[in-house]
């Protein structure tokens, strides 16, 4: 018996995250119409949905529905998720060469923020998905090195990603739509930190943390 | 090399209006719209920026991709990100104002400018100064 992530693992993770992207849908909408265009929710959720659709038995591995994951929001989603997304997922498929131990678990996620900052080219406290995705790496990196299982980092990073999405809310936006609208972007919780707290959320659920 | 451009919007309207717009001045420029996601929404799509890149490509044309807004320019890196280094030679960025960039590229094309010449008029940097 290991702890190790395998593809049933990233199978339950993509599957549960479209189903958290349809429950939460609205309120990714409702994120985004107040500091962005309100496509977010729609995005996200049909972007995954047409990810599901094509998981089958052909996928061989972690790696296998990572890429996929990559390739199909990139070309679906339409709105600033799917590049972001899309090259989050594309970097974090190549850390993903086998199944996931702890230490690989840390390098999904670091190849995942490494993406969306080459993508986006934001850093931290401008309001966006980095300021969930990074303070997610960190706490992986610190529970990973305190002996934590893969499920357990999971975790770690979820709740750190949660944290850091509500972190976002008295931050100005200084990238991204939101950015046009200056001191009025205070007071609202980015749509993209929101949204990536709910995918590592679902990762680690589907690890069983 | 006679150069060609890609239009990218999130609104196909937009995009095929550029198109018309740019046509006006430029009418022997190859020029292709790629607005909207795939099903037709407002966004923008990773195959349609492709399959317009690919198309001018095998018509033997350099090309020049000009954007709307910052997603766009996010999913035109991702599809240049795929492109291997000698194809890059070939298939630049211009980040400029979408419509006067895309009149004065393609004005630029028109009267024979190579790929960095055009690029750099599509930037239209002189309505910043």
């Amino acid at each position: 018996m290991t702890d190790n992530l395998s593809l049933a693992w990233a199978l339950a993770w993509i599957r549960g995250a479209q189903a958290t992207l349809e429950e939460h849908r609205m309120e990714l909408i409702d994120l985004d119409r107040a500091i962005g265009d309100g496509d977010h929710g729609e995005n996200m959720s049909r972007g995954f949905k047409a990810v599901v659709a094509k998981l089958d038995d052909s996928i061989p591995d972690v790696q296998g529905v990572l890429k996929l994951v990559a390739s199909t929001l990139m070309s679906t989603v339409g709105g600033a998720a799917g590049p972001l997304y899309g090259t989050a997922f594309m970097r974090a498929a190549k850390a993903a060469d086998s199944d996931l131990d702890s230490e690989k678990v840390v390098a999904l996620i670091a190849g995942a923020l490494e993406g969306i900052v080459a993508r986006g080219k934001a850093t931290t406290n401008e309001k966006t998905m980095v300021d969930a995705w990074t303070p997610a790496l960190e706490a992986a990196k610190a529970a990973h090195e305190s002996g934590a299982t893969p499920g357990q980092v999971l975790r770690a990073a979820a709740d750190a990603a949660a944290a850091g999405a509500e972190a976002t809310i008295p931050m100005l936006a200084t990238k991204g739509r939101a950015s046009y609208l200056g001191e009025r972007s205070i007071g609202h919780k980015d749509p993209g930190s929101t949204s990536t707290a709910y995918l590592l959320d679902e990762a680690a659920k589907a690890a069983g943390a | 090399m006679s150069v060609g451009l890609v239009i990218v919007s999130h609104s196909a309207q937009l995009a095929d209006g550029v198109v018309e717009l740019a046509l006006q001045m430029a009418h022997d420029v190859q020029l292709r719209a790629a607005g909207g996601t795939d099903d037709g929404r407002i966004g923008t799509s990773f195959d349609k920026v492709s399959a317009a890149v690919t198309e001018l490509r095998d018509a033997g044309l350099d090309v020049a991709i000009l954007t709307d807004l910052g997603s766009a320019t996010m999913t035109v890196d991702a599809v240049l990100e795929f492109l291997d280094s000698e194809e890059l030679e070939h298939v630049k960025f211009s980040d400029g104002p979408l419509v006067e960039g895309a009149v004065a590229a393609a004005v630029t094309a028109q009267v024979g400018g190579d790929l960095d010449a055009v690029v750099a008029a599509g930037r239209a940097r002189e309505l910043f100064e």
